[in-house]
């Protein structure tokens, strides 16, 4: 009785200071958010001292052409970036785990994953140079570079929680539905993609998000007027606080907080 | 020897020619089956029965195309089916873990196998039904898979294997997963459905108990090998290896000298000099041979004079319906003698006495080796 910290397994909630560490943790993680949240309803132009509650910065920032273009674009390049390097990373996911060991398994698990390693700036440059390359050779500009260096970053983002989802799916499954004459595509629409699909649809939230908030390679690669949400946010920041930045990113926050939960729920298995 | 109680002799389901099955390569690899050939009939229920590793999986994923044999030959009725797909097999397998398609209902699982054979949906429906009452789980058809017990997962998966009426329905280990008193019921269950159906099951166990009280014909298999097949009589009987012997129930082993051979007949000269009469495997010896003797199949007497042989009772176990008398014989060997309880019989023996014992008709089996 003297001691019940011997008689226990390890357990990090006896140790000293793990509490407070973690308080003080969270406390810097989430206050800034929340006092950012707050300042986006205030009712005069400071981020600094709250006077009233109001929805005007909601509203302005709505009716702001240039924020309901940026948004627009932003939209419109991760929904692109998201269906392709979903699409592809379904594909990518299938070939490494649903085909016997191949001579160079592991390489290929490391290449896919190589660009999360890859200093994003470095991405970037490179995507840069050799965009600027093909730019110069054919002469075509566009939305579409973009759009391409997207899904590209997006790929391996997509490509984990898929893959995690195959390697924790009996492969009994696709064996009953041969051993019940489903042929090979049969076998693929009826049982393994329905199966597969929390994972998918996993893959391409956080595609999706993370496409969304990129700032670097569209800093970088960009053309001339193709403003996303996070860069204009930058410009209207650099040209003075107003609480309407706050706005936006609230709302971000609130759609970003809905995937997140979404991904969640996903990725947990519910087994019985 | 071989017998085929039920079976009708002429039709062959399954055929299994000389199939080697390695697994890997160079000094890394397994051979999980080294030259199985067996022939297994229309309408029958046969049993693989063996240690585990001894390549009984390997066998049925052979039969039903998820392996493809290093050499040999699978035939199903009359014809080679080993380079065909496991979709294009008539064979249908409940998995051992039922694998039951988690996004669909019992009926939509049990109707799958109907609908990419591409039959109606009336039919479908109909044969659902018809399955469901099969294995009594009619009011089940829109529940999803998760909301069954292990029990009733397992009719299920039987009901799904069964419904698009294979030639041949595999079975591996499908009632390993089951508590006891739910597997005595499914044993049953197994086995009436075989013969409503008249489908051919080839059922895997490692269980003699299962084998022996559900099966046509038992097939034995030690390190990829067919050891014995016969019907479960006949094994048990007739166990023509020690190998055999010993995994089914449970034995006395005795050296003797095997004389006078006559067809499937001989006389055994035991150390104790006297000569029983013995049945004998194919292409049987003379010379030192080991026989084997089933507990029951052997009689103990308080007069030692007409004995085979002799021997002096070291333990009693009481089990209720009978009686094991473990002895201890003149060479210095053990012997067990079961003995089925008589109502007031009274005890004859008591450790330490000395007995004969004397063998039943046709209790001595010489083994091959
Ligand atoms: N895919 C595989 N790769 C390598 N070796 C394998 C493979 N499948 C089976 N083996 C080997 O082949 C042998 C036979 O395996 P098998 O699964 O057929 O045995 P089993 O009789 O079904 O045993 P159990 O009763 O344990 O299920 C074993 O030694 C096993 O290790
Ligand atoms: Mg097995």
């Amino acid at each position: 009785m003297a001691n019940p910290r011997k008689n226990k397994a390890f357990n990090v909630r006896y140790m000293p200071g793990f509490t407070p560490v973690t308080m003080f943790c969270l406390i810097w993680l989430y206050a800034p958010l929340i006092i950012m949240m707050v300042y986006a309803f205030n009712s005069e132009r400071s981020v600094t001292n709250m006077h009233g509650f109001s929805f005007r910065w909601f509203e302005q920032a709505a009716k702001n052409t240039q924020v309901q273009d940026a948004t627009i674009l932003s939209l419109q390049i991760a929904l692109v970036a998201t269906i392709i390097a979903t699409i592809a990373a379904t594909m990518a996911a299938l070939a490494t785990t649903r085909t016997k060991p191949f001579k160079g398994h592991a390489a290929v698990y490391a290449i896919i994953n190589q660009p999360l390693m890859i200093p994003e700036i470095v991405t970037a440059v490179g995507t840069l140079v050799f965009f600027g390359l093909i730019k110069s050779a054919t002469g075509i500009h566009g939305i579409g570079f973009l759009m391409m260096a997207h899904t590209v970053f997006c790929i391996p983002f997509a490509y984990m929680p898929i893959r995690a989802r195959l390697e924790n799916m009996d492969l009994t499954y696709e064996h009953a539905a041969a051993d019940l004459y489903a042929p090979p595509m049969k076998r693929f629409w009826r049982v393994t993609f329905p199966l597969m699909f929390p994972g998918i649809l996993a893959g391409a939230m956080l595609s999706f998000v993370i496409s969304f908030d990129d700032v670097i390679i569209n800093l970088l690669v960009a053309g001339a007027g193709e403003t996303t949400l996070p860069i204009y946010m930058i410009g209207t920041l650099r040209r003075g606080l107003t609480p309407e930045v706050n706005a936006i990113s609230t709302v971000l926050l609130g759609v970003t907080f809905i995937f997140v939960v979404g991904f969640f729920f996903l990725t947990t298995n519910k087994k019985k | 020897m071989t017998s085929k109680s039920s079976a009708n002799s002429s039709s062959v389901a399954i055929e299994v020619q000389g199939l080697i099955k390695t697994f890997g390569t160079g000094d890394a690899s397994v051979k999980a089956l080294d030259g199985v050939s067996v022939s297994i009939y229309e309408n029958e229920f046969f049993t693989l029965l063996g240690p585990s590793g001894c390549g009984k999986t390997t066998l049925l994923r052979m039969i039903a195309g998820f392996e493809h044999p290093t050499s040999g030959h699978v035939l199903l009725g009359g014809d080679h089916i080993g380079h065909l797909p496991p979709f294009m097999r008539p064979v249908n397998t409940v998995f051992q873990n039922y694998a039951l398609f988690p996004h669909m209902t019992v009926g939509e699982n049990i109707g799958f196998g109907l609908e990419m054979l591409g039959k109606d949906k009336s039919e479908i429906a109909r044969k659902v039904d018809q399955t469901l009452a099969m294995v009594r789980m009619e009011e089940y058809v829109n529940r999803k898979t998760s909301q069954l017990s292990g029990g009733q997962q397992q009719r299920v998966a039987l009901a799904r294997a069964l419904a698009p009426e294979p030639r041949v329905l595999l079975l591996d280990e499908p009632l390993s997963a089951l508590d006891l008193k739910l597997r005595k019921e499914m044993q049953i269950e197994l086995k009436r459905m075989q013969h409503e159906t008249g489908i051919t099951f080839v059922f895997v166990t490692h269980d003699q108990e299962e084998a022996l009280t559900m099966s046509d014909r038992v097939a034995v298999m030690k390190d990829g090998l067919i050891r014995q097949i016969g019907a479960p009589r006949e094994i048990y009987d007739h166990p023509t290896e020690r190998f055999v012997a010993h995994f089914i129930g449970e034995t006395n082993f005795l050296e003797g000298e095997l004389h006078d051979i006559n067809g499937s007949t001989g006389m055994i000269k035991l150390a104790s000099g006297s000569n029983v009469p013995a049945s004998l495997p194919d292409e049987a010896a003379a010379g030192t041979v080991t026989v084997v003797v089933r507990p029951e199949h052997a009689l103990l007497s308080t007069s030692p004079d007409n004995a085979s042989l002799t021997g002096e009772v070291k333990t009693i176990v009481y089990f209720g319906t009978d009686t094991h008398y473990h002895l201890e014989l003149e060479s210095g060997d053990s012997f067990v003698v079961r003995m089925q309880n008589q109502r007031d019989s009274g005890t004859d023996y008591q450790e330490g006495s000395k007995v004969g014992i004397t063998f039943k008709d046709n209790a001595v089996q010489v083994l091959k080796d």
